[in-house]
């Protein structure tokens, strides 16, 4: 599916256990495909902020809108406009670099200003943040050298300027 | 307690507070007890009139407070006849059902009654137990993760880690069954959580700050509806059970009269229109009437109150009401254009959405003589494709004659109790239904052995009310356990058994769709009379009545009608070869829709 489809929508949740059982259950329950999914505390410790990057046409994404909505323990829901927005993932990649290779691989280091967090005699831990599309870079990059393992974090974002994701408007469909 | 900060919350609706739910005075002031006695203080303080259950090892701390309280227990033979008692009861009452199970085995037999519940939207709480909070997550004995079980099949369900915590709770749960669209609501309670020492304390607030049902309709949206079904030629109002639930029934009868409107009811909503009123054209869907399919599939305006565009209504979907424009309004907002494009959404209460509907359509003058054409082509096909079923050849006993005879002798103020299968949509098509709560069926689910415990629940409701289930033979033999209940307890339902000695449905289908092999639907109460349900009721400590022919029909009824102090369990011993018409294939256009085997009502021929 086209990257048209994705879309970023953060989802304000109270901090209760469970809640995202019942946020990814709903998911799947309703055969809604999410691409990435990160959560976290917000400013408030009783509210978490959960960000899914859901795959869907604008009509599934009303439903699962709504569907979301429908959850007790959510309190609100903002889809996040890419150009309106940072997005940022986080990456560890843990890529072969003996030493006849080493400053190479630094220099794409330096290039896609990543920091080196471990070193090891023939490998390099590489960390990176940035928007998908940088990392899936920084990735084709050092894949001739050899990822011999990488993790990646889900995407968080949250919206340019100065107004806050609860003042604004929420997304209710319909 | 959490508590969101204003900013966080800043579009939420004013909290509520349980004043409102609760309706008995008590003490405000922390009194100490134990979180059991919480518990039931707490129901007491709701309001809560009965309660179905079976206590077990993790809620037995709650049954000792229990034995004192002015809550009556109705001890069940399983838990799934708590389950569906508790919706029997909601549905014949408006009222919150409440059933209690223990944890583990227990919790899980309410899981069938929950999803029932859930599928038709019916208020209830369901109440169980919890191995103690150290014991979750070892496998303990007796332990399942209800909570995680019952999470796509409740509203929301709740698991109390504080005792301090359980009057909200148990409040938080009835104004979520109750309000919005309801459905049901699941506490689990870990035993220790019971025994522990906390104090009562009354009225509780209520911290949903997630949860504001939306009751009032846009007026925007009102306008527009009003506006389309002033332009409209062919206007159907689609009704569901969302309907009945918002007790607007007055109001949809107001709205019907004053438009001129043909009124289709949905299998959720009989009773919402008097089935006896002109412009009603009976129930659209599978085994819905001809004229009410074609109504739908003929119209230009689908003025949709209360109902979802279930499959079983609209048939093949994208040949579904192809020239509609719609007009959708429902409480829950996801039912919106979730299976067909609404031109015009509405999120409310039927209610009020019915009431401004009628004052915008005051305002703007329609004739119900703009729909004449429509009409004439209405009532020429009701008059051509009339509901009705032939006599068997084989001098069997009709199961429609019976099912239409208990609907004439206990009349329309009886309320009726189906399972699911030919004799639930034989009741839904031979019964006449003039008034709301009279109809209760597992219409979303399709539960089979619904009937018996449905019908003790709404029998405990509406004591002064005659209760009937209709159900079959199958269904009867998933949960007949509940009639010693009835005996026990003093609930005196009447279960018309229609046994055709077989899963009547199941065999239709195989009649029709695979040639005739029988696989496994032969059930045997004709063949061998096993079991004897005549002798059966009466192991149950019910009366039990066999009918076997059409001149014993009226006789049989009548009896059993004159029995008020027992339960009492009819045998109807009918013919096996009976069908379900019409029909409407599954998976096919509602175009195909057969008024009888091999007998096609032609609608391009009918078109004007």
């Amino acid at each position: 599916m086209s990257s048209q489809n994705k879309h970023t929508l953060s989802v304000l949740v109270e901090n209760k256990p469970g809640v995202l059982a019942r946020v990814s259950g709903l998911f799947s329950r309703r055969s809604f495909n999410i691409d990435s999914l990160a959560v976290g505390e917000t400013e408030n410790p009783d509210v978490s902020r959960i960000t899914i990057v859901v795959n869907a046409d604008s009509s599934p994404l009303e439903q699962v809108t709504k569907q979301l909505n429908k959850l007790v323990n959510v309190l609100k829901i903002v889809e996040l406009d890419p150009q309106q927005s940072v997005q940022r993932e986080l990456l560890l990649v843990k890529v072969r670099a003996e030493r006849a290779m080493r400053s190479q691989v630094l220099e794409t280091v330096e290039l896609f200003r990543a920091k080196v967090i471990d070193v090891a005699p023939d490998t390099l831990t590489i960390e990176a943040t940035g928007n998908p599309d940088k990392l899936d870079a920084l990735l084709r990059d050092l894949e001739p050298y050899g990822i011999k393992e990488m993790v990646q974090s889900g995407l968080v974002a949250i919206g340019r300027g100065s107004r806050s994701i609860t003042t604004g408007p929420a997304l209710r469909a319909a | 307690m959490t508590r969101p900060t204003p900013e966080t919350l800043a579009n939420r609706a004013t909290p509520a507070t349980v004043a409102a739910a609760s309706g008995t005075a008590v003490p405000a002031s922390p009194t100490p007890v134990t979180g059991a006695g919480s518990l039931v203080r707490s129901l007491e303080a709701l309001g809560v009139e009965v309660a179905f259950g079976i206590p077990g090892g993790t809620i037995l701390p709650a049954y000792d407070p229990l034995y004192d309280s002015k809550v009556r227990h109705i001890l069940v033979r399983h838990e799934q006849g708590a389950g569906h008692a508790a919706t029997g009861y909601a549905q014949a009452t408006g009222k919150v059902g409440v059933c209690i199970a223990t944890s583990g085995p227990g919790a899980t037999n309410l899981v069938t009654a929950i999803a029932d519940a859930y599928m038709d939207s019916v208020p209830i709480v369901a109440i169980t137990g919890q191995v103690s909070r150290a014991a979750i997550g070892t496998d303990a004995f007796q332990e399942a993760d209800i909570q995680g079980i019952t999470l796509p099949i409740t509203k929301h369900n709740f698991l109390i880690q504080d005792p301090e915590e359980i009057p909200q709770v148990l409040a938080q749960a009835f104004h979520l069954a109750s309000t919005g669209r309801p459905g049901p609501v699941l506490v689990d309670i870990p035993k220790d959580v019971q025994q522990a020492q906390t104090t009562f304390s009354w009225p509780p607030t209520l911290d949903l700050p997630g949860y504001r049902p939306t009751l009032h309709p846009h007026g925007k949206q009102i306008r527009e509806a009003a506006r389309l079904i002033a332009a409209a030629k062919r206007p159907v109002l689609y009704v569901g059970g969302g309907v009945l639930k918002a007790g607007a029934t007055d109001g949809l009868r107001k709205l019907a009269e004053l438009t001129g409107i043909p009124v289709v009811t949905t299998l959720m909503a009989l009773g919402a229109f008097p089935d006896s009123h002109p412009q009603h054209l009976g129930m659209p869907g599978m085994h819905g009437t001809v004229p009410a399919v074609y109504a739908l599939q003929k119209a230009d305006l689908l003025v949709t109150l209360g109902a979802r565009f279930d499959d079983r209504v609209t048939g093949q979907l994208d040949s579904f009401a192809p020239d509609a424009k719609i007009v959708h309004a429902d409480i829950d907002p996801a039912e919106i254009g979730k299976n067909r494009h609404a031109d015009v959404p509405i999120v409310g209460d039927a209610r009020h959405v019915i009431d401004e509907l009628i004052a915008a359509i005051s305002t703007s003058a329609t004739g119900a003589s703009a729909y004449e054409p429509w009409w004439a082509q209405l009532n020429d096909l009701r008059e051509r494709y009339p509901l009705g079923y032939d006599e068997p050849t084989d001098g069997t006993l009709a199961p429609q004659y019976v099912i239409e005879r208990i609907g004439q002798l206990a009349g329309p103020d009886a309320i009726y109790v189906a399972g699911v299968g030919q004799h639930q949509m034989w009741a839904s098509q031979f019964i006449k239904y003039e008034k709301p709560g009279t109809w209760l069926n597992s219409g979303g689910a399709g539960t089979m052995g619904y009937a018996v415990p449905a019908a003790m629940g709404a029998k405990v409701g509406r004591p002064e009310t005659a209760v009937w289930a209709i159900d079959g033979d199958g269904c009867f033999q998933m949960t007949n356990q509940e009639l010693a209940t009835c005996a026990l307890e003093g609930i005196p339902v009447k279960i018309a058994v229609i046994n055709n000695g077989n899963l009547g449905m199941v065999r239709q289908w195989q009649t029709l769709f695979y040639e005739g092999r029988y696989s496994n639907t032969e059930l045997g109460t004709h063949k061998h009379r096993i079991p004897d349900f005549v002798k059966l009721a009466e192991a149950l400590g019910c009366i039990g009545l066999r009918c076997e022919s059409k001149d014993d029909v009226d006789a049989t009824i009548k009896a059993a009608m004159d029995i008020t102090d027992r339960p009492v369990v009819i045998d109807f011993t009918v013919g096996k070869d009976a069908m379900v018409w019409p029909m409407v294939a599954a998976g096919t256009s509602n175009d195909e829709i057969m008024h009888a085997r091999d007998l096609r009502p032609n609608f391009e021929e009918d078109d004007l």
